[in-house]
């Protein structure tokens, strides 16, 4: 594989098959992929420290070592397609757009958070993004992602329903409800397994009697394909060729990313189910660290490049706290607004 | 040994509920004393034991129904000295059944189980729930049972319309005039609702055994007592220019009503037409030694009782008054005492103070006459040849036919009237 | 105003035919709803009337089903889910309450859930403890959902339009045993009140509340104590949540005495709500403690003597008020 400046980098498969020819990548492009990246990992390294100072409290799961995924297909979405994501959402919402500000301030459970304070680090949600949510239920986004896809194709709209979730709930029976229904019903969700070989603490081949989760989806009738969820750019080629699938034939796709995630499951995670050697093993494939370093050997980044996006990425997140601390809390007497629509609303 | 018996408390009571003891075994008692709460279907009435000595056992238990006559407890007479009885030697009791010892809590206030609207009821209609029997569940009060128990305390009806005869010597009808002192019966205003949400009564509903037994008694009289009618009006200047003298000299607190001279009056003439001092037991006329006038005390929310003053001509107008005040008080709380209620001879009813200048009362059995007072009011007047304005109050008396007549009935409303111009002989 | 005689169940169809008709957001999604015409036959015709997109069949998945249903709410549609029976309910609960419920308040008001989920539900036809359940005391004790119980034939037909009307997830509840049930309604179709408790027959001596399948055992109750000069009031309390307690304690103000008639298990149920409203409310008003009928501690049998024994009955109804006001 080799390049030049300005051509950009040829992407190909993991185990160097060639594939079919993605569109070339120009080093801005490139930039904002790894800008993207960062700006999610320094956000939650920034978030672990605010939950040790109890400033973010209840669960926190956070997406170190998975931000190619989302940076990758959120770059294949457009504004009115539509996002599900799970309670590892923080990757999504930050690529999705939604402003950090907001979402730090939601973790703190200010007024000013993206949710009113009213959910927490597991529901964000922005209408205005079409971003619904933040499941706390394991599988429990997927029928909905469904039902948006059905309102789409009843309503003759060309829109994608993107649907993330992890390997822990392809168990679950709306796993197999949804993708059977999507399928029976041909909606256009865009189904996203992120299998980072872990439901909380049980490896995947203690949970799944079929490990090859493109296999499920493949037995529903739906196409899917494996994708090295640590490439951003294999990610997000391959979720532009899917997304364009979907939205052009009005039919649901699959796509199952190979990620892993370097930190416990969540902050009370004691992460005794993995053993060192294999985080450091899959720390070798660090999504930033393999982007920066293919850049760099590209000569489509240099140590400048890298310090002004530390320093941008250090700025908005430092302005995101502040807007977190300084945001109000709603008044205890609006403790039951919004459980119903007002009348006339 | 001497038996304490379930007392008649009126003429026409076959039965009565113990509702509680006051006293335990071993209690010391003396004669007149307190010792028991008793129901009738008329009214909760405290009974007197008329024996001195000490409680020996108690042979009813509280909730049953007995028989007039019945034994209800045993007392030993031990000579014990007939003073205010002593107070109960808890220290020397001989270990009781736990069932009768008394504690603390039972002698200040027993529980009393009643649902909440009963209760919201009682307080509305100015019951004491410790008085009520309840027919619920454990001897819970309910509604029904306040109002039965509220129904008896109406044993007559004091409204006009209820009069059958028309009056033989119509006043003339002239709009009401507040004049004078208030009549005998003042009633305190009403008790503001309390803290709770305001329940609508729903008594007017639920009066069905309030109407029964007043319609019972009304029926009885009128079907049994052949009434006739007299009436006087009676010119009170005298009475009231005395009064004010004799208010002027006292302080606030031992000021006369009117209402006294009335019932005085009414005393002192019965001495001269005695045969209206009787009651009628079925088959003749019986006459009472004593005078005991009963007076018709109206109540809080409705009902009406006719506690009687004992001996009332030869009280004093302060004893009067002051047994007036004690009734009056003891009625609303009710805690009148059984010989109150059942030994009238006369009643006298007043409605001066509902603005009515006169009635003609419905005999209570077994007495045989009701005594009637209206408003007084300012009335032309001839006095020597002079027309004045005098206030006036007109005097009625509803007489039994079979023990009286018109002769005799006239002698008393017009001794009546005499006694009245002559205040300081009262 | 012209009126039509229709059963419950044609009630109910003529209120989907006229959501359908009118609102082109609007579309039926369940199991068996399609050619089959629906399990109780409310649907029939109406898969030839508005096509396998708007009659939309279901696999055997209410999870996914009712999930879907959210997300179609969400992105503009208004669809009315046809759950079986309540019975089959639970394997969607995790989407009603977690999401459905929560939706709105979670998301700090920035969307509502327009959904409308109809089931069948109740007791009485030898159907066995798993067919025979009475849930609705579960789903009226979650906040952020709605749940109606349409007791007659007008109800059955303008509860579906008063559901659609609203912006928040209405459950409605549909006792099997009143399908074929008759009355004449006006011809047009109307949305009804969903705020208020109805009295269904006004009486003075004890105040009879109820819903649903339940309704005619209290009525047929107070036809007998009406021969024993009884007289009995009788609430349908038509919306289980929110509750119109201010009909009950209007009542209760004239009669002191309520009777609440549930199908529900007596334990943790919905008449056990009712009650301690009554209570916190309506104490100074109670001249006997509040009383209740509901089905029996067990789950339900198929035999009819046993099933009949359990149920709530009009016989238990008058037993119970017998003993309060004599």
């Amino acid at each position: 594989m080799s390049a030049t400046a300005d051509e950009g980098i040829q992407v190909s498969s993991p185990d160097g098959h060639a594939t079919v020819p993605a569109p070339t990548l120009e080093r801005t492009h490139c930039l904002e992929l790894l800008h993207g990246m960062l700006r999610i990992r320094r956000f939650e390294e920034r978030a672990a420290e605010l939950y040790s100072l109890a400033k973010i409290r209840g669960f926190l799961h956070l997406y170190v070592g998975e931000e190619a995924v989302a940076v990758g297909v959120m770059r294949a979405l457009m504004p009115d397609d539509a996002v599900v994501a799970t309670y590892r959402e923080h990757g999504q919402a930050l690529a999705r757009g939604l402003p950090p500000g907001s979402l730090m301030a939601e973790m703190f459970g200010k007024a000013n958070g993206c949710s009113r304070g009213r959910g927490g680090s597991m529901h964000f949600f922005d209408v205005s993004r079409r971003f619904y949510g933040g499941y706390a239920i394991v599988g429990g986004g997927l029928p909905i992602a469904v039902g948006l896809a059905l309102a789409d194709r009843m309503q003759g709209r060309k829109r994608v329903s993107a649907c993330f979730f992890g390997d822990g709930a392809v168990a679950e029976g709306e796993f197999h409800e949804s993708l059977n229904l999507a399928a029976l019903w041909q909606v256009p969700v865009l189904f996203l397994c992120e299998n980072n070989l872990y439901a909380m603490g049980t490896p995947i081949e203690q949970e799944l009697a079929q490990t090859d989760i493109r296999r499920r989806a493949e037995s529903y009738g739906i196409a899917a394909e494996a994708v090295d969820g640590m490439d951003v750019l294999a990610v997000e080629a391959a979720a532009r060729r899917a997304a364009e699938d979907v939205r052009s034939s009005v039919a649901p796709r699959f796509l199952e990313f190979r990620t892993y995630r370097f930190r416990a499951h969540s902050m009370a995670d004691p992460d005794l189910y993995r053993t060192k050697g294999e985080i450091e093993r899959w720390k070798e494939r660090d999504p930033i660290a393999l982007f920066t370093a293919r850049l760099r050997a590209a000569e489509l980044l240099t140590d400048d490049d890298l310090d002004r996006l530390e320093a941008e990425v250090a700025v908005e997140l430092d302005e995101a706290v502040a807007i977190a601390e300084a945001g109000p809390w709603e008044p205890v007497e609006d403790l039951t607004t919004d459980v119903y629509t007002p009348a006339g609303a | 040994m001497a038996e304490f018996v379930m007392p008649a408390l009126g003429a026409d009571m076959n039965a009565g509920t113990l509702l509680q003891w006051l006293k335990q075994p071993g209690d010391v008692v003396s004669r007149g004393e307190i010792v028991a709460v008793v129901h009738t279907d008329k009214a909760d009435v405290e009974v007197e034991v008329f024996t001195t000595g000490v409680i020996e056992e108690l042979l009813v238990q509280p909730g049953t129904e007995v028989p007039v006559g019945t034994v209800l407890a045993m007392i030993r007479e031990n000579g014990a000295p007939a003073g205010p009885a002593a107070p109960p030697q808890a220290a020397e009791e001989p270990a009781p059944p736990a069932a009768a010892a008394p504690t603390a809590a039972d002698a200040a206030r027993p529980h009393v189980i009643i649902s909440p609207s009963a209760r919201h009821l009682a307080e509305e209609l100015g019951l004491d729930p410790a008085s009520i029997t309840g027919s619920g569940p454990g001897g819970r009060i309910q509604r029904k049972d306040v109002e039965v128990a509220a129904a008896a305390r109406t044993p007559r009806v004091r409204e006009p319309e209820l009069r059958a005869e028309p009056a033989p010597k119509p006043e003339p009808v002239a709009e009401p005039k507040i004049a004078g002192p208030p009549a005998a019966a003042p009633t305190p205003a009403p008790t503001p609702p309390t803290s709770r949400p305001v329940v609508p009564s729903a008594a007017d509903e639920r009066s069905a055994a309030m109407r029964r037994a007043i319609a019972a008694s009304m029926s009885r009289s009128k079907r049994e007592i052949p009434h006739f009618y007299l009436g006087q009006t009676i010119d009170m200047s005298n009475a009231i220019a005395w009064l004010a003298q004799e208010n002027q000299r006292r302080p606030v607190t031992e000021r006369l009503l009117h209402g006294v001279l009335l019932v005085k009056a009414v005393a002192l003439a019965l001495r001269e037409v005695p045969e209206l001092n009787a009651v009628w037991d079925g088959d003749e006329l019986v006459r009472r030694d004593d005078i005991n006038v009963g007076v018709a005390i109206s109540l809080r929310g409705g009902g009406l009782v006719a506690p009687c003053i004992h001996t009332t001509d030869q009280l004093s107008l302060d004893e009067l008054m002051h047994s007036f005040r004690d009734l009056v008080s003891r009625a609303r709380s009710w805690s009148l005492r059984s010989s109150e209620m059942s030994d009238p001879t006369i009643t006298v009813t007043s409605l001066g103070e509902r603005g009515v200048e006169s009635v003609f009362g419905v005999i209570f059995p077994p007495q045989v006459a009701i005594v009637g007072f209206g408003n007084m009011v300012e009335r032309p007047w001839i006095s020597e040849g002079q027309v004045l304005a005098c206030p006036v109050v007109s005097a009625s008396l509803s007489a039994d036919h079979r023990v009286t007549d018109g002769h005799r009935a006239s002698a008393f409303l017009a001794a009546v009237d005499r006694l009245l111009q002559e205040p300081d002989e009262l | 105003m012209s009126t039509v005689t229709l059963t419950y169940r044609e009630a109910v169809r003529a209120g989907l035919r006229h959501a359908l008709a009118t609102d082109d957001r609007a579309f039926i999604m369940g199991e068996d709803v399609g050619g089959y015409g629906g399990a109780f036959a409310v649907s029939l015709g109406l898969l030839e009337e508005f096509g396998p997109e708007r009659i939309r069949n279901t696999p055997l998945s209410e999870s996914g089903f009712v999930g879907a249903g959210i997300g179609a709410a969400l992105a503009g549609m208004r669809p009315i889910v046809e759950v079986m029976t309540v019975n089959f309910s639970m394997l969607a609960l995790d989407q009603v309450v977690n999401n459905a419920a929560t939706l709105r308040y979670m998301s700090g008001g920035q969307m509502s859930v327009p959904l409308v989920v109809r089931m069948a539900t109740g007791g009485g036809r030898q159907l066995a403890a798993q067919h025979a359940h009475s849930l609705e005391g579960w789903y009226a004790h979650v906040p952020g959902i709605k749940s109606l119980s349409p007791a007659t034939v007008e109800d059955a037909r303008g509860m579906v339009l008063a559901a659609l009307e609203d912006p928040d997830p209405v459950f409605i509840f549909e006792h099997a045993t009143l399908y074929p049930l008759e009355a004449e309604l006006d011809e047009e179709p109307s949305a009804v009140d969903i705020a208020h408790a109805i009295v269904r027959r006004q009486g003075s001596d004890v105040t009879l509340v109820t819903y649903g399948g339940s309704l005619g055992k209290c009525l047929d109750a107070a036809g007998e104590l009406a021969a024993d000069g009884i007289d009995a009031e009788v609430i349908d309390l038509r919306t289980l949540r929110p509750l119109d307690l201010d009909t009950i304690l209007t009542s209760l103000a004239k009669t002191h005495r309520i009777v609440i008639v549930d199908e529900g298990w007596k334990t943790g149920g919905l008449a056990g709500e009712i009650s301690a409203q009554v209570m916190e409310r309506g104490f100074d008003l109670l001249d006997w403690p509040v009383q209740r009928v509901c089905s029996a501690e067990v789950p339900i049998p198929y035999a009819k003597h046993l099933e009949d024994a359990a149920l709530p009955s009009a016989e238990a109804v008058v037993a119970v008020v017998k003993e309060m006001v004599i």
